[in-house]
């Protein structure tokens, strides 16, 4: 008989998505060559949607955290809303993947295989209650991130991309280890919760807890990406297959969420002011360097990756007001931010073809005369980017601010705001080649009618939702104060 | 409320809903049903806008036409629209714009003609919104909104320099209204999560927390405005838009910041306004008279009349500063009259860029003999810009200088120096365009307005004309809206 207190129902998604990848690597083994491919995206696709389903199923109704494993995992509102992003999200990338990936003979058994892989990784990140397994779950998806980085062997830039990626993440991972060793010492536990009681129970935190926060937020900040750690981002951003770019700037974006969360908010919630003060430096460096540095920027991807290290900036307001309404603002910025960088990857797929990789800003010139529809699309992912209503980033930017006023911090928005504006300079310019030039290109964009019928869902999403807002919100407020 | 409580709605939705449509019109063979949905889009939009003309209650300043529905009730952000005598007329104004301007645009558009049209019909949805939003967010959305169609609107039809200028348009705005949106956050909280403008125009405020305030709402509106020394956006703007581009700017989108002035900045720091004051009329007086001057040295037509909007929206935040009842009212009829003559000169302006495709005045001259309707009209929306009695540019500046002059003799004398400069330059242009020998070749193949031409500049003309000889039913429907809130801005916040 298994103990009660394994709990195991309440990890059947990560087990059944385990034994499905094991699955899929045998029918990978023992398909034909020409059915290979699209039993791969079949296959991959029906699992996302059955462990999508299956989350769903344990999360209704939202109950009180339960834990399984003898306190390793938890499962909680916040966990599970993630777990469901995850999924979609990782779904969405498959989908978009597909015709980049089989035109560039990448897409095979290893890739379905790594991003399963990582998406377990990612999962249990997201659930996990203890230092052990949030680092198991944090190695799982790094290390299946690197080999997809490196999965094009014979790309110089991909493959130095990979080595830089894997050099500094295993920095990161080391650092991570560090702190963490420190706050075991202090505490004498590795389990999320106990340490909080423990931390929260002693008057004053002790300082080999504070020496081991400064590595811990230092090791968070290099997963994260965030400046002043944030030096492997452009290069992997630019040097990975476009595929990999979007598998690696949308979902572990939401696993580095919990994964904060669990350790600062949750662990770590009785240093809440010492770690506010790191929070807010790297808040304000990222905000500046990201917007400022992107302006310089000609290939799409590489200013992508600047945005996107601004708006982690953005993402930390919230966490750093150390409220629950700013976790919650956080959270909605999150799956806000990773609807939009689907989107932008997404379109830069959609216009590459075999041989063209349509990265550079100037590979959008007259698009819009191109095709009207996807520079429309363009246009509401890249506004809101930029914050400009009514698409939904502009919910999620007032939604971290006013979480940041609330805390106090009056001239960090202000500082954001206006490091907002440099932002909107150089999204303009992607808008700007789009409808002000004449297209240099005139070959006809082709797409799956999956691909075409997903990625116009998504850039309508930015805008229906940005006049609806109010359902997504409520939903990650639910879920944060269901679990703190 | 009674059965047209959606009054307000319709004049935002109807025409974006048209605007989407006309979107979905882009094929080759679909250019004059893009023409015509457009046009019938813009008319429902200037019919659906009349009742809250004869609906409307002059008696009262309280918020009339409301609606209000939850929308994200995570930051208690409502769907809330109300209209008051400040803000009416200029959704009447906007939609009575926009059809001009479809039907401005009706021949001279060549290129994606649905987009033309439906970048106009959507902004003027929006605009509507930005009048009608009582609540902070939605007003802030409206207001962002409507820059992403004026933006591909200059940059895609404009002119040469129409890249630098969409852009330099677009930051100069944003940073402006960014800040802005950092002092509603601010005053959320302030008043334990409200986002409804009327709670802020009632939450007490140090002198010292209105003074921030007023900075962040100012460098938002006196940015729209725009106020010397933040106005080198609009030439570039002006003279790079598109005729019907710049036709809306002048004629609404400056209008935008001036009302944000009467409905922010005044009511919710008016201590602030009023220690500030000085340095507002002082920004205000600069533009009238510096503006008038450069005014004067410009050899391109446009530009002329861009500077000309500068020197007159000088007036208007003259007359809303110096906090009396003349100023004030002249401040608004001159917003509605400068949106009737500075649309008409744009469109004259338009009629002859057509044909010659030059705006240098340089490169006219003689334009009566050949085309003698059009220098009728040219001649007289030249009077009314230069403030003619009987025009409806004589009755706002003269109010604001009766306005003025009570309050200190040389405001209202710099303020009068401008009905010289304004004649100067408005009639010094007509005279080496309009009249004269016939200059060149150009010149003597043009030919005279057509019907279509004929019909806004003739609709403009009445309605200028109308102002100017009976203004009372304007001024009525602003004058409670006015007291009140000149009664609330003298109260102030402090005690």
């Amino acid at each position: 008989m298994l103990p009660p207190s394994l709990n195991l129902a309440l990890a059947t998604p990560e087990i059944f998505l385990l034994g499905m990848t094991c699955v899929v690597m045998l029918v990978d083994l023992y398909s034909p060559v020409v059915k290979r491919e699209g039993r791969l995206f079949f296959l991959s696709i029906v699992t996302l949607a059955l462990v999508a389903l299956s989350i769903y199923n344990i999360a209704t109704p939202l109950a009180a955290p339960r834990q399984a494993f003898n306190g390793m995992f938890i499962v909680d509102g916040m966990a599970m809303l993630l777990k469901l992003a995850i999924v979609i999200a990782v779904a969405v990338v498959i989908i978009y993947s597909r015709a980049y990936l089989s035109a560039r003979k990448l897409f095979s058994g290893e890739f379905i295989m790594l991003v399963l892989f990582a998406t377990l990784g990612m999962m249990i990140m997201v659930s996990a209650n203890h230092f052990i397994s949030l680092y198991l779950g944090l190695e799982l998806l790094a290390l299946s991130s690197y080999a997809m980085v490196a999965l094009n062997r014979d790309s110089a830039i991909s493959s130095e991309a990979a080595m830089k990626y894997f050099i500094l993440g295993a920095l990161a991972s080391g650092l991570l280890l560090y702190g963490m060793s420190m706050i075991y010492g202090a505490t004498g536990s590795l389990q999320v919760s106990k340490i909080a009681l423990i931390i929260s129970g002693s008057r004053g935190v002790d300082p080999l807890i504070l020496f081991g926060l400064v590595f811990v937020v230092g090791g968070l900040a290099f997963k994260l990406g965030v400046a002043p750690f944030h030096m492997w981002v452009p290069d992997v951003y630019q040097g990975a297959p476009t595929a990999m770019t979007l598998f690696i700037g949308s979902a572990p974006k939401l696993a580095a969420f919990g994964f904060i969360m669990r350790i600062l908010a949750d662990a770590l919630a009785g240093a809440v002011s010492d770690w506010q003060g790191m929070l807010v430096i790297l808040a304000m460096l990222s905000m500046a360097l990201g917007n400022i540095i992107a302006i310089a920027q000609t290939n799409l991807k590489r200013m992508l990756a600047y945005s996107t290290i601004s708006h982690m900036g953005f993402l930390l307001l919230g966490i750093l007001a150390g409220t629950k309404n700013g976790y919650a603002s956080s959270m909605f910025y999150i799956i806000t931010y990773v609807l939009m960088t689907a989107g932008s990857f997404g379109m830069i797929m959609l216009l590459s073809r075999a041989g063209f990789e349509a990265d550079n800003i100037d590979d959008f010139k007259g698009l819009n005369q191109r095709s009207p529809l996807y520079a429309l699309m363009m246009l509401f992912i890249i506004f809101s980017m930029a914050g400009i209503p009514p698409f939904l980033g502009f919910w999620a930017k007032l939604a971290v601010l006013e979480g940041a006023l609330n805390a106090g911090y009056t001239w960090l928005v202000v500082f954001a705001v206006l490091m907002s504006v440099i932002g909107a300079f150089y999204y303009l310019r992607i808008i700007r080649v789009m409808y002000f030039d004449a297209p240099t290109e005139t070959t006809p964009i082709v797409a799956s009618a999956d691909m075409r019928g997903v990625l116009a869902i998504n850039a309508f999403a930015l805008l229906l939702l940005g006049i609806f807002p109010g359902t997504l919100m409520t939903a990650c407020l639910n879920a944060i104060q269901a679990s703190f | 409320m009674n059965s047209s409580s959606y009054t307000l709605s319709l004049t935002i939705w109807v025409p974006i809903a048209a605007g989407i449509l006309t979107l979905l019109l882009n094929g080759e063979q679909q250019k004059s049903a893009a023409r015509w949905a457009a046009l019938i889009g813009s008319v429902l939009g200037l019919l659906a806008s009349i009742p809250l003309w004869t609906g409307f209650d002059n008696a009262t300043a309280a918020m009339q036409f409301r609606e209000i529905a939850p929308w994200i009730t995570r930051f208690n952000i409502n769907y809330a629209l109300g209209v008051d005598g400040l803000s009416m007329l200029f959704i009447i104004l906007n939609s009575f714009t926009t059809v001009l301007v479809v039907i401005a645009g009706w021949e001279v558009i060549k290129e994606k003609i649905s987009q033309y049209f439906a970048a106009f019909l959507i902004m003027s949805g929006l605009i509507n919104g930005v009048f009608a939003a009582t609540d902070a967010i939605l007003f802030y959305l409206f207001f962002e909104a409507m820059l992403i169609p004026m933006f591909l609107i200059i940059g895609i039809w404009g002119g040469p320099r129409r890249v630098y200028a969409a852009v330099k348009f677009f930051l100069y705005t944003l940073l402006g209204s960014l800040l802005m949106l950092a002092a509603f956050i601010y005053l959320y909280n302030v008043t334990n999560g409200s986002f409804n403008i009327l709670d802020y125009h009632k939450v007490p405020l140090s002198l010292d927390v209105q003074k921030l305030l007023f900075v962040a709402f100012f460098a938002s509106f006196a940015v729209k405005v725009p106020m010397w020394p933040v106005h080198t956006w609009l030439p570039d703007a002006h003279v790079e838009a598109p005729t019907g581009g710049s036709v809306v700017l002048a004629a609404i989108t400056l209008k935008i910041g001036a009302y944000g002035f009467l409905r922010f900045i005044l009511p919710i720091t008016p201590d602030a306004s009023h220690a500030l004051s000085g340095f507002v009329i002082t920004l205000s007086l600069i533009a009238v008279v510096y503006i008038g001057l450069v005014a004067l040295a410009q050899t391109d037509m446009k530009k002329l009349v861009a500077y000309s909007s500068i020197s007159h929206m000088g007036f208007v935040t003259l007359g809303f500063f110096i906090f009396n009842s003349q100023g004030m009212e002249g401040g608004l009829v001159q917003m509605v009259s400068h949106g009737f003559i500075s649309a008409a000169m744009f469109l004259c302006i338009g009629v002859l860029y057509d044909r010659v495709h030059s705006r240098e005045i340089s490169a006219y001259g003689g334009v009566v003999n050949t085309m003698p309707k059009f220098a009728f009209f040219a001649v007289f929306f030249a009077m009314a810009n230069s403030g003619l009695p009987a025009t409806s540019g004589f009755v706002g500046e003269f109010m604001v200088i009766l306005g003025a002059i009570k309050v200190n003799f040389w405001f209202a004398f710099s303020a009068a120096i401008t009905l010289i400069l304004g004649a100067a330059y408005t009639l010094w242009m007509v005279k080496r365009v309009i009249f004269g020998d016939i200059a060149n070749d150009h010149v003597r193949e043009l030919t005279d307005i057509n019907s279509r031409e004929m019909l806004f500049l003739g609709v403009l003309a009445v309605a200028v004309l109308a102002m100017g000889l009976y203004p009372k039913p304007f001024t009525d429907v602003m004058h409670v809206s006015v007291d009140t809130l000149l009664k609330h801005v003298a109260v102030g916040k402090l005690n």
